[in-house]
């Protein structure tokens, strides 16, 4: 079956089975690797992807249920050619190791301050322990979203 | 996962129509953050998966002293509506407790209510709070009590050719209430959970009460006993130990490979005398 959404701001139509996810339509279908699959039941975080706006796990995801719906992974968050605040943030306090869980971390931090603006260390903290970190990195995860949520309060 | 055909209906009689048609080979998806882990570990098979998402049902009402709230009203939605934090707090905290921002994005009060996991906080809530369970089928519509709803482990009064579609939840004014849980990560089910619902008269004696678990048995289940030692008595600290202790003796828990039966009753106990203790200041408030 055709399913049309909306992925990055572009409209795609995607050939899809009923029964993949739509984690395995982004990296087998379209080659877009910017979701991991980790554990495939909505635990680890790896393959979270915003779906209008609210973070969701794409290994839970039917393909035929984002029909008609905006799907952002993280190259969506891409400006003028270049990282958003919150990678460049990411890059500055040394949150990435292996990378793995990182594409997941930015887009429920940037979901959840889209939202809470002016959220404290803890509040980043609860709205992040759904998205797990084997590297262990995450005080400097902490360290990048809450310099990024400040310097965007102040409009820096 | 195995292949399976997809229906989106767009009508509730159509998707009554494909249960009459599949009957236990049709899984009903919701919010998907139950069934498709199923799915993805191929321990269901269904042949047709009848997608609802298109369905009317996300309504939240209040009307005649109940809250009605559609089956596919998400977490995330029961988090944030000024009516259910207005006139039912107890499930906006409860539904902060479930899962992780991504399972209350999707996941719904339906799917939750009829996958029915044992340690769920939403099917506790409903059984603490006398909730109606509401359900049609092709042969007409019924009405279920939730602690009749919860029929054993993973297992409801849901036919194969029923559809649940709403749930009425009594407004309990002037009462106070509260859930307290132990996961052993954050996200995950709890391997206790105790809500509490407390009514205070004018004497600041306690007028009604309710205290109910998850966690404990195959089901969620109030200890009226408890409930009765409180009714007419001083909310003091230790009456409410008192009965939280009372409740923890009378349960049954399980030993699983995550906690011991030992432990989820000691468990039960402290978290009852918590979820009792915030209900009453809760009360007091209101009075």
């Amino acid at each position: 079956m055709i399913v049309s959404l909306v992925l990055n701001g572009r409209p795609r139509d995607v050939d899809v089975l009923p029964s993949e996810t739509l984690l395995t339509v982004l990296r087998d279908r379209l080659g877009i690797f910017d979701a991991k699959e980790g554990c495939d039941e909505g635990v680890c975080g790896a393959c979270t992807v915003l779906l209008d706006g609210r973070p969701v796990s794409s290994c839970l995801l039917l393909a035929p249920a984002v029909r008609e719906r905006r799907v952002t992974t993280v190259r969506g968050l891409e400006r003028g050619g270049g990282l958003h605040p919150l990678q460049e943030a990411f890059v500055r306090h040394g949150a990435v190791q292996c990378g793995f869980c990182t594409p997941g971390m930015l887009l429920t931090a940037l979901a959840f301050l889209e939202r809470h603006p002016g959220a404290t260390r803890a509040q980043i903290r609860t709205a992040l322990e759904g998205n797990l970190c084997r590297c262990t990195g995450y005080a400097k995860i902490l360290d990048a979203v809450e310099a990024y949520a400040r310097e965007e309060g102040t409009g820096g | 996962m195995h292949p399976f055909e997809y229906a989106a209906p767009a009508t509730v009689d159509d998707a009554l129509g494909l249960l009459v048609e599949h009957g236990a080979e049709a899984k009903v998806l919701a919010g998907g953050q139950s069934l498709v882990p199923i799915l993805n570990y191929r321990l269901a098979k269904p042949r047709i998966v009848v997608d609802i998402n298109d369905l009317p049902l996300a309504a939240i009402r209040v009307e005649d002293g109940r809250l009605t709230l559609g089956a596919l009203v998400r977490h995330h939605h029961l988090e944030e509506s000024a009516d259910v934090a207005r006139h039912c707090p107890v499930l906006t905290e409860a539904a902060g407790l479930v899962g992780n921002v991504r399972v209350r994005s999707l996941g719904t009060l339906g799917g939750s209510v009829a996958h029915a996991d044992p340690a769920a906080e939403l099917p506790l809530a409903l059984v603490a709070l006398g909730a109606r369970i509401g359900v049609r089928s092709a042969r007409g519509r019924r009405t279920i009590e939730a602690r009749g709803f919860f029929t054993g482990f993973l297992s409801t009064a849901l036919a194969p050719d029923e559809l649940l579609t709403e749930v009425e939840v009594p407004v309990m004014r002037g009462a106070g209430s509260a859930i307290e849980e132990v996961a052993r990560r954050a996200g995950d089910f709890a391997l206790v959970a105790a809500l509490a619902v407390v009514g205070l008269d004018r004497r600041g004696r306690v007028e009604t009460a309710r205290l109910a678990f998850a966690g404990v048995g195959p089901t969620p289940a109030r200890v009226v006993a408890a409930e009765e030692a409180l009714v007419g008595q001083e909310p003091s600290a230790d009456r409410l130990a008192h009965a939280a202790a009372l409740a923890a003796e009378g349960l049954d828990p399980q030993s699983d490979p995550f906690a011991s039966a030992a432990y989820r009753r000691l468990l039960a106990r402290v978290l009852a005398r918590r979820a009792l203790t915030r209900a009453v200041v809760r009360a007091m408030g209101v009075l």
